[in-house]
């Protein structure tokens, strides 16, 4: 019996392919798997931990993801405690030294820019909330490219033998993306101004570039249920102010938003969060083009 | 490994917690070291708070709770990265029983993270990777109280002191394999001169059946050899008598296996959930037994097979609101041999030992809880516990269970 582990171990090992020449990429959402893959193409292999479909905050430390961090040269989460109750727990049983934090193989894309929303006053009563601010950062155009930036000199880093490939890719995303900016800023020029409410605070990097206003939140504390309280409190509101839309994701339950929207004829704007939350949504830039698109043609 | 502390003890113990809070920057990322308190109190309603299961001999934490109100397990957990190439952990429960606090420690130890190629060592005092319910303290089980078969074999939970190698397999297919090697004298072991006689191994697979179903299977082994068990003999209500129920010169080992099946629509647990949950030991142990009460004893050579199972739903129908239903069975098959009546006959030295079997016990739950954020939960329990014995034990159960500081682990 004592020689069962150590003796299957290295059968197991013996059976393990051996070390491939990409680099392995554990991401802890799809944003990140699309960003990887644009930035490292056929150099790294991603996974994602999570689907578009999946509340982020709520996955837990699953048997197949411990596999998968068990094996991964890169691991890139957003960070700012998004996966505070499954990350740090793959992290310490996934038995890898090279993705441990702080270590080249550790990547948090919230750590590379600025946190808008951080709480003056942490407590929880306020909510679930998040000590280092507002986690969804890919919704920041511009905050994305700078980490687009830090996460290309990080497969650098990693894999120096395609230094000169990642630059190549890099600069070609880029020019690609501000060109793309500069485009989705006239589109969306004239929804500058215009007033929202919103399920939960995961779309204020993309309002707060856009010049809309969230007037009010579904969720009464973020993290927590709509109750009829509270939303009796937003018809309220819809009474003094004019709403263009309810704004949702595809993984938030929608009851309180229809409730609301029956009573008051605001539309629901259902949208993809993050890539493949539809069928347009393939990559950061469909993703962009498809949620822009949806909140001009809402006019 | 009790020991009581001071009042004064406890509040340097909580200090920090208190400064993080004035400072208000508490998480498990951004505070070194996350801290957390877990609040936990009840109201029972019990037929009997004593528990008798006949054919099992209960030792460590094996119990009911008291009937009417009651604090149960408040738990201070503090944990952090020490280094680049250590995290550590403590807890502890602060316990008021019969007058009294204590502070139990529940969990010190220290583990590897920088050791790569999947491995990882543990040492210190742990809860024993074995089974599925083994690692999880009591507030993150969906029941209020534990299954039966955890009571009955391990005394609530194996937990000992020694040291756990794991490792995990480079395949898309989960392997978890591990081994302790541990004192061996926390029941069901007991004391041992070399302190090192407690052996565990355990191996646990699982993967993902698709985006909305996960599964995890799990086997484990536990072995100890003993001079000397105590086990908690049983009173009768009233009598001041002193006694004596031990197992000399024994040896105990405890195998066993787990399934976790859990769904969400498309993986996403936030509305809605399930998880099937169910375990298996089967426990021998043998041993010269031996019952002293006043100047009165009895002994005779035991050899024992029990074995138990649990097996449990829970659903998450809406946010914030799960329902569950668990039924807990245990069936003992013990052979008592050369047995030396000492002014103890044998019938009485087979139920005061707790050796000697009758019906199989079982027992029911249901429970319906409710957590308005990932922080708190109030929960409702009805259980009704058949002891094989005598009438059956109607537990009513009002809980709850609140954690304060740093965010809680979403184990699978």
């Amino acid at each position: 019996m004592k020689l069962l582990t150590p003796t299957l171990g290295l059968i197991l090992f013996l059976l393990a392919s051996p070390a491939s020449a990409v680099v392995k990429v554990f991401a802890c959402e799809p944003e990140w798997k699309a960003l990887v893959e644009t930035l490292g193409g056929e150099y790294v292999k991603a996974s994602s931990a999570t689907t578009a479909f999946q509340d982020p905050h709520y996955i837990e430390a699953r048997p197949s993801l411990i596999a998968k961090t068990r094996r991964a040269d890169l691991i890139v989460c957003t960070g700012a405690e998004l996966e505070v109750g499954w990350l740090p727990l793959l992290l310490r049983q996934s038995g890898n030294s090279a993705i441990q934090k702080n270590e080249l193989g550790y990547f948090l894309a919230a750590d590379q820019v600025e946190r808008i929303e951080v709480p003056e006053n942490l407590d929880r009563s306020q909510g679930d909330l998040h000590a280092s601010g507002n986690p969804h950062v890919h919704w920041g155009p511009y905050r994305l490219l700078t980490i687009a930036k830090a996460l290309s000199d990080r497969l650098q880093k990693l894999d120096a033998k395609h230094v000169a490939q990642y630059r190549q890719r890099y600069q070609a995303f880029a020019t690609k993306w501000k060109k793309q900016i500069s485009k989705w800023e006239s589109q969306a020029a004239e929804l500058k101004g215009k007033k929202v409410i919103v399920y939960h605070k995961n779309w204020s990097y993309l309002l707060n570039w856009l010049g809309i206003e969230m007037v009010g939140n579904l969720e009464p504390k973020p993290g927590l249920p709509p109750t009829s309280a509270h939303l009796a409190n937003l018809l309220e509101l819809t009474r003094s102010t004019e709403i263009s839309y309810i704004m949702t994701t595809n993984f938030q339950n929608d009851k309180g938003a229809r409730w609301l929207s029956e009573k008051t004829d605001i539309p629901i704007l259902s949208l993809p969060y993050t890539v493949g939350g539809d069928k347009k949504a393939s990559d950061l830039i469909s993703l962009y083009d498809g949620v822009i698109s949806a909140l001009t043609n809402y006019q | 490994m009790k020991l009581k502390i001071t009042l004064a003890a406890l509040i340097a113990a909580l200090s920090t917690s208190t400064h993080a809070k004035t400072t208000g920057k508490i998480s498990g990322t951004e505070f070194n070291p996350a801290i957390s308190f877990i609040l936990d109190g009840r109201y029972t309603d019990i037929d009997s708070s004593e528990l008798e299961l006949p054919g099992f001999q209960l030792g460590g934490e094996a119990g009911l709770p008291e009937n009417g109100f009651s604090t149960g397990h408040n738990e201070l957990s503090i944990s952090a990265n020490i280094d680049d190439k250590f995290y550590g952990l403590m807890t502890s429960a602060i316990v008021f029983e019969g007058g009294e606090t204590e502070f139990e420690l529940e969990e010190a130890y220290i583990e590897t993270l920088k050791l790569g190629s999947g491995f990882t060592i543990k040492g210190g005092r742990f809860f024993s990777g074995i089974g599925y319910l083994n690692g999880i303290h009591d507030h993150a089980h969906d029941f209020a109280d534990r299954p039966l078969v955890y009571d009955a074999l391990f005394g609530g939970h194996l937990v000992d002191t020694g040291v756990q190698a794991r490792w995990v397999a480079p395949t898309d297919l989960f392997i978890n394999l591990g081994a302790e090697v541990i004192t061996g004298s926390e029941f069901p072991g007991g004391e041992n001169e070399d302190g090192n006689k407690g052996l565990a191994l355990f191996i646990k697979t699982g993967g993902d059946i698709n985006a909305s179903s996960s599964w995890q299977f799990g086997a484990s082994f536990y072995q100890s050899e003993f001079d000397v068990r105590e086990a908690g003999g049983h009173h009768h209500g009233g009598e001041e008598t002193e006694a004596d129920n031990e197992l000399l010169n024994g040896e105990v080992d405890v195998t066993g296996i787990d399934f976790i099946y859990k769904w969400a629509p498309d993986g996403n647990r936030k509305n809605k959930n399930f998880k099937l949950q169910a375990e298996y030991f089967v426990k021998n142990e043998e041993g010269d037994a031996e019952f002293t009460e006043d100047s009165n004893t009895a002994e005779a050579s035991y050899d024992g097979e029990q074995t138990g199972f649990y097996i449990q739903g829970v659903y998450q129908f809406m946010p914030a609101w799960r329902v569950g239903l668990r039924y807990d069975h245990l069936e003992a098959d013990n052979i008592i041999a050369d047995f030396v009546n000492g002014g103890i006959d044998e019938d009485e030295f087979l139920e005061e030992s707790g050796l000697g079997a009758e019906d199989d016990p079982n027992k029911t739950s249901i429970m319906l809880d409710y957590s308005p954020s990932h922080f708190s939960r109030i929960r409702l329990q009805y259980s009704q516990l058949d002891n094989g014995h005598e009438d059956t034990n109607d537990i009513v159960t009002l809980q709850y269970t609140m954690s304060l500081g740093a965010h809680g682990a979403h184990t699978f």
